[in-house]
């Protein structure tokens, strides 16, 4: 019998579908053309490029000439801010986020804070979230673009978008929400939702990595950060990844059968079980992010008296894949920012364990865990200074 | 990423606990930065570590490394068992990454810690020229902890592997 495997790191990337991989294989050799050229090659591959386009806009309620392809999440978040800050920089020059964004977002900013712009970056509460208020506080009559993201990569929290995009639309701020962990997972209907634009990554919703897109409502001008022969309506050139962006829209259309079907509900239930089981078996365990208002298939715990990258090398010897933000695991000596953002000292953050689960994890999978979890964990413990320490104080 | 003998001491810890009669004990390290050993000598009346024992919160190499050094000291003279260096430990254990190299120093601080904590209890002092390392000097105050306040500075161009951008 082979050993169980359990990939529990989703948030990092998920799996290509063998629905998408199919839909994608015949755009390498076959439908191999131009999707610009007019001869029959080039109109052969546009068609899946277009059929593409409409898939992932129907699956955020878009039209699909608001939907720009790009070469991944990072490069729609760079295009966002620095489009805009290019093309109304005669506007305004100053820039809000929060200080857990992505570092596709925060180094944007900060590079723009370096070139004649002026950023605020917002605080959020111990469970992560942005207030409306302070947002608001912020705007300035300066501020062109607001970017917080949808959800939380590291902690799972939903940021309240509709609120903070509401600011947005009274001050007449443009507002751009990085959607990289949210699009596929959750009901997402830009029509009826005060957003901009918003950052997609194929390869979180089972599809493939270095294919994203920005969807941009009507009516926004937007700076290229790559000229050239004009694709994706002049914003974007290059010849479009065809085969990728085939996957990207494969990916979309199941992930929105799967939003449709309520697929999410039994996600959410099992995400659920391993929170509720870790905390049952595991004392001194604290849930970060917002316990509700969270991603649907992201776990995130910090525990106590121990240091990530030891548990994700045990676990990985127990075949379950999982990410920490320690200090250990970044390659600097400072735990995850976002982790100090939501208030957590020091110690407790270079505890940090991760798990996000996918479409296809099972009930097996999280008894699994629950399984071998609380024994690598007292194997660390009983290694520590500090929790002995702690039980002779008690 | 890790060697496989780092990998055996990191899953296999040797020496690892508390030393109920231990008549040293040094730690070193600090929290903020992740990594915290403790090192408990008991040392004989020949001055050779007859036993020892280690507690480290940390990563893997903070462990291996702790693991690794206490193997090497136990059965040595204390003058021995301060002349083991962080690279003999790092070569004992087959290489470390160089973002680890670190925890090899905070062993060989360790150690040096805790026959410093020796000395202080058996004559009130330590010897000259020794440290208590009580504060985080393996990372050289980059962590922020300890008693040297430090902060990152932001680099004005970032050098990747085999690229140069300018900003």
């Amino acid at each position: 019998m082979t050993p169980r495997k359990v990939y529990l790191d989703n948030s990092a990337t998920t799996q290509v579908d063998k629905k998408v991989l199919e839909a994608m294989l015949p755009y390498f050799s076959e439908t191999y053309g131009n999707p610009n050229s007019l001869h029959g090659w080039g109109r052969e591959a546009k068609e899946g490029l277009d059929k593409a386009r409409l898939q992932l806009a129907e699956l955020i309620g878009a039209d699909p000439k608001e939907i720009i392809f790009t070469g991944g999440g990072s490069e729609a978040d760079n295009l966002a801010i620095k489009g805009v800050a290019w093309a109304l920089k005669d506007k305004g020059r100053h820039i809000i986020t929060s200080s857990i964004e992505h570092h596709a977002i925060i180094d944007t900013v900060k590079w723009l804070g370096k070139n004649g712009y002026e950023y605020t970056m917002l605080p959020v509460d111990e469970t992560g979230m942005v207030d409306p208020k302070e947002l608001e506080a912020a705007i300035r009559p300066d501020t062109i673009i607001v970017s917080i993201m949808f959800a939380n990569n590291e902690i799972g929290t939903i940021e309240p978008v509709v609120e903070l995009g509401e600011v947005c639309r009274k001050h007449g701020v443009l507002f751009h929400t990085d959607g990289v962990q949210a699009v596929g997972h959750m009901k997402i209907d830009v029509k009826n939702l005060p957003i901009d634009m918003m950052t997609m990554a194929a390869h979180k919703m089972y599809g493939p990595k270095g294919v994203g897109a920005l969807y941009v409502r009507k009516g926004i001008k937007l700076t290229p950060l790559i000229h050239g022969g004009g694709q994706e309506f002049g914003i974007r050139s290059g010849t479009e990844n065809t085969a990728g962006l085939v996957g990207f829209g494969m990916a979309a259309e199941l992930a929105a059968n799967r939003l449709a079907n309520g697929e999410i509900d039994n996600e959410i239930r099992l995400r659920d079980k391993l929170i509720d089981g870790l905390i049952e078996r595991v004392p001194e365990i604290t849930v970060t992010g917002h316990r509700t208002k969270r991603l649907p298939f992201h776990a995130s715990i910090c525990v106590k008296y121990i240091e990530g990258e030891g548990m994700l090398l045990l676990m990985d010897a127990a075949g379950i894949g999982v990410s920490s933000g320690s200090a250990c695991t970044s390659g600097s000596l400072e735990p995850s920012y976002v982790l100090l953002s939501i208030g957590m000292d020091h110690t407790t953050a270079h505890g940090s364990v991760r798990m996000t689960l996918s479409k296809d994890t099972s009930e097996e999978d999280i008894d699994y865990v629950l399984e071998k979890f609380p024994p690598i964990i007292e194997k660390l413990r009983s290694m520590s200074p500090f929790y002995k320490k702690n039980k002779v104080a008690q | 990423m890790y060697s496989e003998k780092v990998v055996d001491y990191f899953m296999n810890p040797r020496n690892v606990g508390k030393l109920e009669d231990a008549n040293a004990i040094g730690e070193v390290g600090n929290p903020r930065c992740g990594d915290v050993m403790k090192i408990y000598l008991k040392i004989n009346d020949q001055e050779v570590i007859e036993d020892i024992k280690f507690e480290t919160f940390g990563c893997a190499a903070a462990i291996a490394t702790s693991s690794m050094i206490t193997e090497m000291a136990k059965g040595k003279t204390i003058t021995e068992a301060l002349k083991i260096n962080n690279k003999d430990v790092a070569e004992a254990l087959g290489g470390l990454p160089p973002a680890k190299l670190h925890c090899s120093l905070l062993a060989q601080e360790g150690i040096e810690a805790a026959v410093a904590d020796y000395f202080i209890r058996k004559t009130g002092k330590a010897p000259e020229g020794f440290k208590s390392h009580r504060t985080c000097t393996a990372c050289e105050g980059s962590c922020g902890g300890g008693d040297t306040s430090h902060e990152h500075k932001e680099e004005e161009i970032f050098v990747s592997e085999d690229h140069r951008v300018a900003e």
